[in-house]
């Protein structure tokens, strides 16, 4: 590893480094907002390292990673929602005295270190370590702290479901290793477009692949377990699995895909055309008879990552631009609305302010963040003038421009029904204020959770009425994952 | 640079914002906050009259074109000629009128509401401005969101259905559009190496017949919808019924000519040949909304859903018109359109304040209202002869227009549709006569109504004055946008074809 591939690599040692100093602090000293603290200050310092690593990229960094633009970006956002996860988190279980708390921000660090590597993975090895060191440090995370039985419950799924899905994914690995002789995504590419194109070990590889991938995505047949741990797990920790992960997973297989060619296999885009529209058409019906917030937004996602894959199929330079554009306008909107269900909810209540009656009068009670719920809800829905606009008009761009006609069809019947539910909500806000809740004063959420919330709006906002720095941004970086 | 236009999007846009942030202080300031703005708007506009009137001039009055999204090829532009012209000043006007009569009617949530009046306004305006196919489908969403909440928050018992179906109506069709648009812009894209959403530059794309009909229908169910043409129309009585008055006055008035106007600019001019096959069926389409809007109007007993009826049976006469596609059925699209915002709009608000008296729109429950309140049932009466053709009004010169000019091009067409000017004078004259005239039935409010204040007659008399002019001296209105529509025949007329006239 010679000193340029250090200096690129420097903010992911950096992160590890804050991780393991965070772990002494608690050692050291139990302090809630001390580990809090420290755990901002630290993802601040590799969200500012990052764009500095920026100019020795592209580059090799051992044969397990590489440091370029996509990983840039994809890393950047990685960090920069984990950042917002870690101030709504701060300000979620800052409430009065409940047990400790410290160990909530090391599992944090440790997630979003295997979610910020996940991008820049190029090797089968860095991929599966990765994925677990995200999945396992969230295990963790869904269970936290928490005197809420769904918690656990909802913990004890993501054990049993995540490890089924990686022994999928380590199985798919396993036979293309057996098959080709080789881990590194590159040569995969290499040695398959060489060799047979109807090579069953590969196909059954890729598809089990697949199916590991799925299931981090929840993507429909493998969406079951999504709404439940969205559902149980704490708001800014529905959060993390629900923009984060997601973003990691879909970074690292879309390199594998590019690089490995997976966009060749006819099969394969078909399998991967089929769950696109099952999973925007799933997610939508599924979500239209919810009267929980966090299950309704937990069905969205798996929605939105479906219209997600219609970029994904798309390829090319548009298709990867759109899915860079959506995936950063889901970043903030998804932050945004989970953020602003946390804001609602303290820890020591019992549950999250998740029911739809607890949304009723919200425009009354608490004009800002129901005002910021309702523009986080259209930009959901695809509405202007908001990311979520201009993102879907970038997909549907990228789907059009490829000819893919199904799931284009898809898109447009899905996002006419996600209309109506997110419009439920919406109405739900507007609703009276029931009396029961009417003589009791609102609580008052923490400031700085509010601020979040307002920056995230100001994105939301500003690049949905003049998205061209973004999408300058991403030319300059994501765009150029194809080489 | 020539922030004209710009300024004309811009006023209404922060006033939105002023006018929710003012409505915690005082409840009458977003009201004058709305109405400094509109006429500011009003004043700006006044000027640009006139213009671009003279032969042999560009039909455009004034354009401003900026970089918005310069890496696809997406410009902020904005061009101005006639035909946007009048209706951007129907738009305002009737922005105006809506804040007027909601003075007493709105009363809950003042800032937020004239916000959403004002949002719904600026989107209206920077559609019928829009020349970027993107910066159109942009407006064209936006004006979906406010109207979407002025239903949903200020409207009547079933205001929820009603505005999420006017939503799903809208966005699925919308949403069909988009993907024509991106159609055509990747077409043109292949053609000429060149990415661009330029509504000129699309002008003249080459492509097969087949792709263009599937295009032109993306675009074709879009503007329909909002039109709205049968069979989808069925958002629109709901919507119109659940509404609070301003709510109706602008979709009647302002949103169902944003369809007319995407049929006249866009599916025509863009797709010549496609939209010439097509004719028969739209005006089929058009034919079928006149004669069923009016037989529908016919059978209703809640008067909002009776006059909403009626829209869709005059925004037949517009379709028909449209896909007759000549000089005079043009012109009488144009005054079509302003004369039904005119007079729908007046009846809406008449019906608003007949709601506000005696708490019904149910005409069974009416009758013999001349007694009580002369001056809102005179207004009744003038409005409803102007909707069912009477010489002398706006309409009638709409209608007269239309079917002078489709008879040219298809006469049975022009049989078919004239039967609807009867049915057209067979409701409008039982609404008067169950609602004014007859016994006075007892009233369900318990006190005694009240007639029209000062301030709803001078609306009134304003809006009387309009359909009058409208109806005896239409010239100005022809000459204004005479250029424009010129403009567009010429690029809607498909090559190796003479004009539509005289084929179906």
């Amino acid at each position: 590893m010679n000193a340029a591939a250090f200096k690129a690599f420097a903010p992911f040692t950096l992160l590890g480094v804050v991780t393991i100093a965070v772990m002494l602090l608690i050692a050291v000293r139990r302090n809630h907002h001390l580990a809090a603290l420290s755990t901002i200050a630290g993802l601040l310092l590799c969200c500012i390292a990052l764009p500095l690593a920026a100019p020795a990229a592209p580059i090799a960094v051992t044969p397990l990673f590489v440091v370029d633009g996509s990983v840039i970006f994809y890393s950047g956002l990685v960090l920069g929602s984990a950042l917002v996860v870690a101030i709504l988190s701060y300000a979620y279980l800052g409430g009065p005295e409940q047990g400790p708390r410290e160990e909530y921000y090391l599992l944090l660090l440790t997630a979003t270190l295997g979610a910020a590597l996940l991008p820049a993975s190029v090797h089968f090895a860095s991929f599966f370590l990765g994925l677990e060191t995200l999945s396992i440090s969230l295990l963790g995370l869904i269970a936290y702290a928490s005197p809420r039985e769904e918690s656990a419950e909802a913990g004890i799924k993501y054990l049993i479901l995540g490890g089924a899905s990686s022994a999928f994914l380590l199985f798919g690995m396993a036979l293309i290793y057996a098959d080709l002789g080789t881990m590194s995504f590159a040569q995969i590419g290499a040695l398959a477009r060489a060799g047979n194109p109807h090579d069953l070990f590969r196909l059954v590889g890729a598809a089990m692949i697949l199916t590991g991938v799925g299931f981090k995505l929840s993507l429909v047949p493998f969406h079951m377990w999504t709404p439940d741990i969205y559902e149980g797990a704490p708001a800014p920790v529905t959060a993390f699995i629900a923009v984060v992960s997601k973003i990691a997973v879909f970074a690292v297989i879309l390199r594998y895909f590019i690089l490995a060619d997976g966009q060749a296999d006819a099969s394969l885009r078909a399998g991967l055309a089929m769950i696109a529209i099952l999973s925007m058409l799933g997610g939508n019906l599924l979500a239209l008879m919810q009267n929980n917030v966090k299950r309704l937004l937990a069905y969205s996602s798996i929605a939105h990552l479906g219209y997600l894959l219609v970029a994904f199929l798309a390829g090319g330079a548009l298709g990867n631009e759109a899915a860079a554009y959506y995936l950063a306008a889901y970043a903030v909107t998804s932050l945004g609305a989970f953020g602003i269900v946390a804001q609602l909810s303290t820890p020591g209540a019992g549950r999250d302010a998740d029911r739809m009656e607890d949304y009723h009068g919200l425009f009354r009670t608490r004009p800002f963040l129901a005002s910021s719920l309702a523009l986080m809800l259209l930009s959901l829905a695809g509405l202007p003038p908001t990311m979520g606009f201009i993102g879907k008009f970038y997909l549907i761009a990228s789907g059009v421009g490829a000819g893919l006609f199904w799931p284009v069809a898809a898109l447009v019947v899905g996002s006419v029904i996600g209309i109506y539910y997110y419009l439920r909500v919406l109405v739900a806000m507007a609703m009276p204020v029931p009396a029961a809740r009417s003589a009791a004063p609102p609580a008052t959420a923490p400031l700085f959770g509010n601020v979040v919330i307002a920056v995230l709006l100001a994105l939301l906002l500003m690049l949905g009425t003049y998205p061209a720095p973004a999408i300058a941004l991403i030319r300059l970086t994501a765009g150029a994952v194809a080489g | 640079m020539n922030m004209l236009l710009i300024l004309l999007l811009l006023i209404p846009a922060i006033g939105g914002v002023l006018a929710w942030l003012s409505g915690a202080r005082h409840p009458d300031w977003p009201r004058w906050i709305a109405i400094f703005a509109l006429a500011a708007d009003l004043l700006l506009t006044l000027p640009l009259i006139g213009r671009a009137v003279m032969p042999g001039q560009s039909a455009w009055i004034t354009s401003i074109d900026l970089p918005w999204i310069p890496q696809l090829g997406i410009s902020f532009e904005l061009n101005l000629d006639g035909l946007s012209l009048v209706l951007i000043l129907l738009t305002i006007v009737l922005g105006l009128v809506s804040v007027v009569i909601s003075w007493s009617e709105i009363t809950e949530r003042v800032g937020l509401f004239h916000a959403n009046l004002l949002w719904a306004t600026t989107g209206v305006i920077g559609v019928f401005l829009a020349l970027d196919l993107f910066l159109f489908f942009f407006f064209w969403e936006l004006m979906l969101v406010p109207m979407y909440f002025l239903i949903a928050l200020w409207g009547h018992e079933h205001r929820f259905y009603a505005a999420i179906k006017f939503v799903i109506f809208t966005q699925g069709s919308s949403l069909l559009m988009l993907v024509a648009i991106l159609a055509l812009v990747f077409i043109h894209q292949r053609a000429t190496g060149h990415l661009t959403f330029d509504y000129l530059a699309l002008l003249g794309t080459k492509m097969s017949s087949a792709t263009a009909f599937w295009l032109m229908l993306g675009f074709f169910i879009a503007f329909a919808v909002k039109l709205p043409a049968v069979p989808f129309h069925t958002w629109l009585p709901d919507a119109h019924t659940e509404a609070p008055t301003a709510g109706s006055v602008l979709l009647a008035g302002v949103l169902l000519k944003t369809g007319a106007y995407g049929l006249l600019r866009f599916v025509v001019p863009l797709f010549p040949a496609a939209a010439h096959e097509f004719a028969p069926v739209a005006m089929t389409l058009g034919v079928a909304g006149i004669l069923y809007g009016a037989l529908l109007a016919f059978g209703q007993n809640d008067m909002k859903r009776m006059i909403a009826y009626s829209s869709v049976s005059h925004m037949g006469f517009v379709l028909l018109g449209v896909f007759a596609w000549n000089t005079l059925a043009l012109q009488g699209v144009v005054v079509q359109m302003l004369a039904h915002g005119v007079s729908t709009g007046a009846l809406f608000i008449l019906v608003g304040a007949l709601q506000e008296r005696i708490h019904t729109r149910d005409m069974r429950l009416m009758g013999g209202l001349w007694g009580a309140m002369p001056r809102l049932s005179g207004f009744g009466m003038i409005f409803a002869i102007a909707s069912l053709g009477l010489p002398g009004l706006g309409n009638f010169i709409g209608e007269f227009l239309i079917l002078l000019g489709s008879f040219r091009a298809s006469v049975p067409f022009t049989v078919v549709a004239s039967l609807g000017l009867v049915a057209g004078a067979a409701y409008a004259l039982l609404l008067v006569q169950r609602a004014f005239h007859g016994r006075t039935t007892a009233q369900p409010g318990s006190a005694k109504p009240f007639d029209l204040t000062a301030r709803h007659i001078a609306v009134m008399g304003g809006l009387v004055l309009a359909i009058i002019g409208l109806g005896l001296y239409p010239q100005p209105v022809f000459d204004q946008v005479a250029p424009g529509l010129a403009a567009l025949q010429h690029e809607g007329t498909p090559p190796g074809n003479t004009p539509m006239e005289g084929q179906p």
